[in-house]
């Protein structure tokens, strides 16, 4: 019996005064993938929003239960250290701050023990070597002048070092060109173990060729329409999500 | 590079305030018997008696500056413009009376002067308390002194050189210096030697309702080279304090000055300091400076480009919070051909503060192929703060390359929420994204300084969030 991870509620999410989620329910164990696609503007970023509690969403209803701990109104700092981690589609910059400084911060903050410098130097090294990134840009501002795809690379990165318990990629694949959806694949695969789990967003299913899925939900304007495995990504692939947009209308 | 090891700082050790005590403390007031009063004192020699009166004759004529932060209830019949602290001029800290060296202590002057200078001076209120030089830099003939020596030992070359970069007549407070200055360091440079490791003088007001008007003279002669640090600091009092030091740097042809400050004084005073250098042929006088405290700051270095082929860079950064109106900026003369500058200013503001980067480009009819390019930056912590960039730019010739470039921003929402999404606090995220703005300045700093100004913008950002 694999042990519940996180669980999503009768979620209902409003920003900017529109309703965006209308009643989510989800619940991931520990050793698991998820999937959630769906159209554009269906909340899938909103989800992942919601699931860090951004200030600029607001629940109306609802709950998130993270480790059977009520998480749904902690601020964002408290549930990133409770082990929760999100890449961003749009990385933000920070002039001034490196890689290497900045990740040895975030990890001293999240783990709440002193991080070992020549240790952390080397693990860092090995983690930008697995994913084709230029160990020069340990020194590098975060993400300053860094194309998109090597801010996607560097989410990985901050996910491998951080070490969450609970991963949410949210369209990290888009933008990428093959070689870097493998990248980050194999970053995936990397991180993953029985202990942990991730949410893949994605609209492109490329990224779940090489990945073991072991659930695929539909999101369709703000409710999950349908749950299966990964032949449902498939046939997402084949037909578009005609099928479902329709079912809601 | 040298380690040092810095323990970590907090606003306390820059709040000691220690028992008003002094040997002597001049009535409040400018009069020409109070002027005259100072140079009994001072044991001034005739020419810098006669100096000071008339210096006070050009304050009495000359308007306070209009165009800038209103200095209004700067009351001179308030300030005491001389105060003479119990001790007299030491070079062990040994001898120095336990108040004052405890205070140093707690400043970190004399531990820093053992890892990584290569003198230091200390001045406590109006006169230099400390000065020491290591030996080797004697042999070579360099002079680092207090002022008042320096008149004495080597009157000729100050003669030669006090306020004639920085002429009496040049502004209100200028003026004043003139009157009423004590106190500083005369640094001496012979041709050709390079001074690998910094000096430093540091600055401290104890004195409630006074001045510190300390002149800093630095000579570098051709192709010699020095590092200067300058710190400033004083504990705060409900009553204005008054700092209008005068700084004059003489950078001969093929020399090299760097001048770094980081001046922190308590929200009390009215900082109206004047510093300029004059640069030679092929030589090169770089600014680093830090402006954190002080009520209102007037501060604009200059470089005048003397000679063909002078470069001047400025590095500097101001931080206001709540009551600080901090006026900053930089100004240089391109006055012969192929001369350069390159200015990087930044400032933040937050809780109500106020910047303004105030700067002055000319260049000169005969500075042909010269080029000069200004960036400022400022950064707003909230929507109370104020921040303002007021350039003046004066180009004479065409044959130049010109650039200015101001951009003025906020801490967006969505990069907090990024930092915090890696576990980082709303106050933890705030203060990274000011380190990192800062950063650029913090690195042209020898490493203790970076540190001390991460700390104090540590400290200035925990005052706005707590």
């Amino acid at each position: 019996m694999s042990e519940k991870l996180l669980e999503i509620k009768n979620l209902y999410v409003t920003t900017e005064k529109k309703e965006i989620l209308k009643g989510i329910n989800l619940k991931i164990n520990k050793g698991e993938i998820h999937v959630i696609m769906g159209p554009n503007g269906s909340g899938k970023t909103t989800t992942a929003n919601a699931i860090l509690n951004n200030p600029i969403y607001k629940k109306e209803k609802g709950s998130i239960e993270f480790n059977s701990e009520d998480i749904t109104n902690l601020k964002t700092d408290e549930i990133a250290r409770k082990g929760i981690f999100m890449s961003f589609q749009q990385p933000e910059e920070i002039p001034g701050i490196t890689i290497t400084n900045f990740l040895k911060y975030a990890k001293n903050k999240t783990t709440r023990k002193p991080v070992k410098v020549f240790e952390f130097r080397d693990e860092l090294k090995k983690y930008m070597e697995e994913l084709k990134m230029d160990s020069k840009n340990m020194e590098r501002s975060l993400n300053v002048g860094f194309s998109g795809g090597e801010k996607k690379k560097n989410e990985i990165l901050q996910m491998l070092v951080l070490n969450p318990k609970l991963a949410i990629l949210d369209e990290t694949d888009s933008g990428l060109d093959v070689d870097a959806i493998k990248t980050v694949s194999k970053g995936i695969e990397m991180f993953k173990n029985d202990e942990n789990a991730v949410i893949i967003i994605t609209h492109n299913t490329k990224i779940l060729h090489s990945l073991k899925v072991d659930f695929v939900h539909i999101l369709v304007n703000g409710k999950i329409v349908k749950t299966g495995t990964q032949e449902l990504a498939k046939e997402i692939e084949e037909n578009g999500y005609s099928k479902y947009i329709e079912k809601e209308c | 590079m040298k380690k040092t090891k810095i323990e970590e700082i907090n606003r306390n050790i820059y709040n000691i305030k220690n028992k008003d005590e002094y040997d002597y403390k001049i009535k409040k007031g400018l009069t020409p018997e109070i002027i005259e009063e100072i140079s009994n004192q001072k044991h001034d020699p005739e020419w810098m008696r006669e100096f000071r009166q008339k210096a006070l004759q050009v304050y009495n004529k000359l308007e306070l500056p209009t165009w800038g932060p209103d200095l209004s209830e700067l009351d001179m019949n308030e300030i005491a413009t001389y105060v003479r602290p119990k001790s007299k001029l030491n070079n062990s800290w040994e001898d120095v009376p336990e108040d004052i060296k405890n205070t140093f202590d707690k400043l970190g002057i004399p531990e820093a002067e053992k890892t990584s200078l290569s003198g230091v001076g200390a001045q406590y209120d109006s006169e230099v308390v400390y000065h020491s030089m290591r030996e080797e830099l004697i042999k070579q003939g360099v002079i680092y002194t207090d002022m008042e020596t320096a008149i004495k030992e080597y009157e000729d070359i100050v003669k030669k050189h006090f306020m004639k970069c920085v002429p009496v007549n040049d502004h209100k407070f200028v003026a004043l210096h003139g009157a009423v200055w004590s106190g500083g360091s005369f640094v001496y440079v012979p041709k050709g030697v390079k001074v690998d490791i910094p000096l430093q003088s540091y600055f401290r007001l104890n004195s409630p309702e006074s001045g510190q008007f300390e002149h800093t003279l630095i000579i570098v002669e051709e192709g010699a080279s020095l590092h200067f640090i300058e710190g400033c600091s004083a504990p705060k009092y409900n009553k204005i304090n008054l700092h209008a030091g005068c700084v004059e740097l003489y950078v001969k042809d093929n020399a090299y000055l760097r001048y770094s400050t980081i001046e922190n004084w308590s929200k009390n005073m009215l900082n109206l300091n004047t510093k300029k250098a004059i640069v030679g042929k092929n030589a090169k006088m770089e600014w680093v400076s830090g402006s954190f405290g002080s009520k209102i700051s007037m501060l604009y270095p200059m470089s005048i480009l003397n000679g063909e082929g002078a470069k001047t860079e400025f590095t500097g950064i101001s931080f206001a919070g709540k009551g600080q109106n901090l006026d900053n900026g930089f100004k240089v003369v391109h006055n012969a051909k192929d001369t350069s500058s390159l200015v990087n200013a930044k400032s933040i503001s937050k809780n109500g503060g106020k910047c303004t980067y105030r700067s002055q480009v000319k260049i000169m009819e005969n500075a042909k192929n010269s080029k000069s390019s200004v960036s400022c930056e400022s950064l707003m912590l909230d929507d109370i703060s104020i921040s303002d960039t007021i350039p003046t730019n004066e180009i004479r010739t065409d044959d130049v390359e010109f650039s200015h470039e101001a951009k003025i921003g906020k801490i967006s929402d969505k990069t907090i929420f990024y930092l915090m999404s890696r576990g980082l606090s709303e106050e933890d995220a705030k203060a990274m994204i000011v380190r990192g703005f800062a950063h650029p300045i913090a690195k042209e700093l020898p490493v203790e300084y970076a540190v001390e100004m991460n700390n104090l913008i540590n400290l200035e950002l925990e005052g706005a969030i707590g």
